[in-house]
C-alpha cells in the first residue's frame, strides 16, 4: 500500500506517531521526525521494542519528554507490554487526604498587587489540580500592571570569577606584560595589570502558587517574569520554578517576551494552581534532584511564600537549611509581611526563618522594586 | 575505515567484554549513534556511568578516547586550538641569530604552521578521527560554547583563519553527557540521541560488581545491591542517593575489610564509601538497622 505522497505504510504509522507525539507537548521537529524513521529502518522494525528504542532516541529531549513519550506510545501502539523504567521523576509523593481538614481563617486584603478581593488563607492538604485562570484579569487591569512592571528595572547579581581580566589598576598581570615584553623582542614593556572578572550570578525563584497565595499568584509570576528579562538583559541567568504540591519548572514559559503570553504559558504548565501547600515536601523534591540543586548551588534564591505550610513545618525548616547552605542567599518574599501587625507565627515561616538571610515584603509594587534591589545587591 | 558494529547484540557484546554492561535500551541508542553517525547525549543522575559509556565504547571499538571536560567559562581556545606562542617567538628568535635569509613573508608563514598549533580535544578529535570524543558535563559549559559545539557537530569541521578548513575524513564518535544542570539549548539537542540513563535494575547491579570487582563474593555482591537499591527508593529521603560507583566502592570497601556476608558493625564502619553527607550516613544508619537488624 502506497500513500499519494510516495509514501510507504510503516513511514505513515510512524509519521503519524510523530504528530500524536506533538499534540502530547514534545517538540517533535521534522529533522527529529526524519532521525526517527532513519533509526526505525535501521532496526527491526517489525520489533515494538525497536521502534520504542528508536523514537525514545531520536524524538525526546528530557525526562520530561521521555515520560510523554512513553504514555503516547503505549496509546498509540495500543501496547502497555512495555514494563521499562521510567525516568526517576523527584515528585512529591501523592497526597494523603485526611479527613480533617483545618480552616485557618481569613487573614487581610490581597491589596495593592491583587485585585481587590479576600485572600482566603486556607492551605490544605489536598492536592487540588487546576490551571490557572486567565479570563480574570479585564484588558484595562492588563495594561495596568504592565505599565507597573515596566517600571522596575532589574539586574542580575555578580560574583567575583576565578579568571582574571584586565583592568588599568589591580594586580600585575605577568603573562601580559611578558607577551608584550617578548612583542617587542626583548624591550621592557609597560606593566600590564589585571583584576578579577565579574560574571553575573544565577537567580532561582520559587514561586508558591498554593491556594492560600491565590490572591498574589499572578503578580509573583509577572515580577518574575520582569525578572527574568532584566536579568537576561544584564547577561544573567533566572530560573523559575512554582511551588505547591507539586514543583513545576516554569522557565521556558517566561521567556516569552510578552508578559500576558508568559502567563498564559506558565499557567498551562501548571497543574497545581490554586491547591494545597506542601512546601517542604516541594523543596525537597527540589533539593534531591543532583541538576536542580545545582541550579541553586552558588545562587541567590528567592523564595515567595507566605509559609502556610499544611505538611510538616520541621521538614520545611530542614530544606530550607539544606537550601541555604547550597545557595548564596536565600531570601524569602512573605506577602503578608507588609501588613501591619504581620507577626511570622506560621509554622512553616517560623521553622524557616532562621536560615533565611533576608524577610521581605512582597505586596505592593514599592516592595517588589525593594526585592529587585535585594536581589541585584545580593 | 567505518566504526560501527553490525548488530545491536554484537556491540552489547563488545561492550561487555570491556566490563560495561549496557541494558538493550543504551546498546541500542550507542549502535544508532555509531550508525547513523550522530552525537549521543546522556543524561541522568551522577554516579550511573555515563562517562564509562565512553570510555568502553573506544575500547570496544579500540580507537583512542579524547576528552573535553566542560566547565564554566570555557572557550574555544580550549576546546579547539591555541597557537604556541612562546614557541613562535623562539622561533622567529632562531631565525634572527641564524641570521638565515629568508624573505618577511614567508617567516610570518612559517609562524602559522601545523607544528605551531597546539591541538585541543576537539580539534585533535577531528584531525585523528576515528577517535571517541567525549564532551563530559556539556551542561557546566555557557550558552556560547554550546553554540560553538553545535557549528562543531554538524558539519564535522573548522575553519582555522591561519591555516583553512580542517574537516574530519570520518565523523568521530561523540558522547555528550550531562547532569541537567541547566537545560540544553534546544538546537544542540535536536542534533544528538538522546539517553536518559537510570540506575540499573538489581540483577544488573549484581552482575557490574560482579565484572567490575571479580574479587567480591556473589553474596556480597547481591546484599550490597540489595541494599543500595533499597536505599535509593524515596522513602529514606537522602540528600544524594549513591550511584553504581557508590556502589562498587563500597563493596570493594567491605571486601577489603574481609567481610563475606554484609553485617551491621562492618556495614556501618564503611559508610564512608557509599554516602557523602553527614545526614545521609544518620538515615543510612537508621535504614540499615531496619533492613539487617534482626
Amino acid at each position: 500500500m502506497r500513500t499519494p505522497h510516495g509514501m510507504n505504510a510503516p513511514d505513515a504509522v510512524l509519521l503519524g506517531f510523530c504528530t500524536a507525539l506533538r499534540a502530547a507537548g514534545v517538540v517533535v521537529t521534522h529533522d527529529r521526525a526524519a532521525g526517527f524513521l532513519e533509526a526505525a529502518s535501521l532496526l527491526d522494525a517489525g520489533d515494538r521494542a525497536s521502534t520504542y528504542r528508536a523514537g525514545r532516541a531520536t524524538l525526546c529531549g528530557g525526562p520530561d519528554d521521555v515520560t510523554r513519550y512513553d504514555q503516547v506510545f503505549c496509546e498509540y501502539f495500543a501496547t502497555d507490554a512495555l514494563d521499562r523504567p521510567r525516568p526517576r521523576r523527584q515528585e512529591a509523593p501523592p497526597a494523603v487526604t485526611t479527613a480533617l481538614e483545618l480552616e485557618e481563617g481569613e487573614v487581610g486584603h490581597g491589596d495593592d498587587a491583587g485585585d481587590g478581593e479576600r485572600v482566603a488563607a486556607r492551605a490544605s492538604e489536598i492536592e487540588v489540580l487546576r490551571h490557572r485562570d486567565v479570563a480574570g484579569l479585564t484588558s484595562a487591569e492588563r495594561a495596568r500592571m504592565q505599565a507597573l512592571f515596566a517600571a522596575l528595572r532589574p539586574r542580575p547579581p555578580v560574583r567575583r570569577t576565578a579568571r582574571h581580566e584586565p583592568w588599568r589598576r589591580g594586580r600585575v598581570d605577568l603573562s601580559r606584560t611578558l607577551r608584550a615584553t617578548l612583542r617587542q623582542h626583548g624591550e621592557p614593556a609597560p606593566v600590564k595589570w589585571r583584576r578579577r572578572g565579574a560574571k553575573p550570578r544565577r537567580v532561582v525563584l520559587l514561586v508558591d502558587v498554593s491556594g492560600s497565595m491565590s490572591g498574589y499568584a499572578d503578580a509573583l509570576l509577572r515580577l518574575a517574569h520582569a525578572l527574568t528579562h532584566g536579568c537576561t538583559r544584564g547577561g544573567g541567568q533566572v530560573e523559575t520554578f512554582t511551588v505547591g504540591t507539586r514543583l513545576t519548572h516554569v522557565t521556558h514559559a517566561l521567556r516569552l517576551r510578552d508578559p500576558d503570553r508568559a502567563l498564559v504559558a506558565a499557567g498551562e504548565t501548571v497543574p497545581d494552581w490554586s491547591g494545597g501547600t506542601r512546601l517542604g515536601e516541594t523543596l525537597q523534591a527540589f533539593l534531591a534532584s543532583g541538576g536542580r540543586r545545582d541550579l541553586a548551588r552558588g545562587a541567590v534564591v528567592v523564595v515567595l511564600s507566605d509559609g502556610w505550610e499544611r505538611g510538616d513545618a520541621a521538614l520545611l525548616g530542614e530544606q530550607v537549611r539544606r537550601l541555604r547552605r547550597v545557595a548564596h542567599r536565600v531570601v524569602w518574599v512573605n506577602p503578608h509581611r507588609g501588613k501591619a501587625g504581620y507577626e511570622p507565627v506560621q509554622g512553616g515561616i517560623v521553622a524557616a526563618l532562621p536560615h533565611v538571610d533576608a524577610l521581605l515584603a512582597g505586596h505592593s509594587l514599592a516592595t517588589f522594586a525593594e526585592l529587585v534591589e535585594v536581589v541585584a545587591d545580593a | 575505515m567505518t566504526l560501527g558494529t553490525a548488530s545491536v547484540a554484537e556491540l552489547a557484546e563488545r561492550l561487555g567484554a570491556t566490563g560495561y554492561l549496557s541494558d538493550d535500551d543504551l546498546a541500542t541508542v550507542a549502535y544508532l549513534a555509531l550508525t547513523m553517525q550522530r552525537p549521543l547525549l546522556l543524561e541522568g543522575e551522577p554516579g550511573t556511568g555515563k562517562t564509562a559509556l565512553a570510555e568502553a565504547l573506544a575500547q570496544a571499538l579500540d580507537v583512542p578516547l579524547l576528552r573535553l571536560q566542560c566547565y564554566e567559562g570555557i572557550d574555544a581556545t580550549q576546546a579547539l586550538y591555541d597557537w604556541d606562542f612562546p614557541r613562535q617567538v623562539l622561533h622567529l628568535r632562531a631565525l634572527e641569530a641564524t641570521g638565515s635569509d629568508t624573505d618577511t613573508e614567508s617567516a610570518e608563514k612559517d609562524l602559522y604552521d601545523e607544528r605551531f598549533l597546539l591541538a585541543r580535544p576537539v580539534l585533535a578529535a577531528l584531525q585523528r578521527s576515528p577517535v571517541v570524543l567525549l564532551v563530559d558535563e556539556v551542561d557546566r559549559a555557557d550558552d556560547e560554547f554550546e553554540a560553538f559545539l553545535l557549528e562543531v557537530l554538524s558539519t564535522y569541521q573548522v575553519s582555522i583563519p591561519e591555516l583553512g578548513v580542517v574537516a574530519a575524513a570520518e565523523p568521530p564518535v561523540v558522547v555528550l553527557t550531562s547532569n541537567r544542570t541547566r537545560e540544553l539549548h534546544d538546537a544542540l539537542k535536536r542534533r544528538c540521541l538522546y539517553h536518559w540513563i537510570d540506575h540499573p535494575d538489581l540483577e544488573r547491579e549484581v552482575a557490574i560488581v560482579r565484572s567490575r570487582a571479580p574479587e567480591v563474593s556473589e553474596t556480597l555482591a547481591r546484599q550490597v545491591a540489595t541494599v543500595v537499591g533499597r536505599l535509593r527508593d524515596d522513602g529514606v529521603g537522602l540528600e544524594k542517593p549513591p550511584g553504581v560507583a557508590e556502589t562498587l566502592d563500597w563493596a570493594r570497601a567491605l571486601q577489603h575489610l574481609g567481610a563475606t556476608e554484609l553485617d551491621l558493625a562492618t556495614a556501618a564502619r564503611t559508610l564512608g564509601a557509599l554516602v557523602k553527607y553527614r545526614e545521609d550516613t544518620d538515615r543510612v544508619r537508621a535504614a540499615l538497622d531496619r533492613m539487617l537488624g534482626v
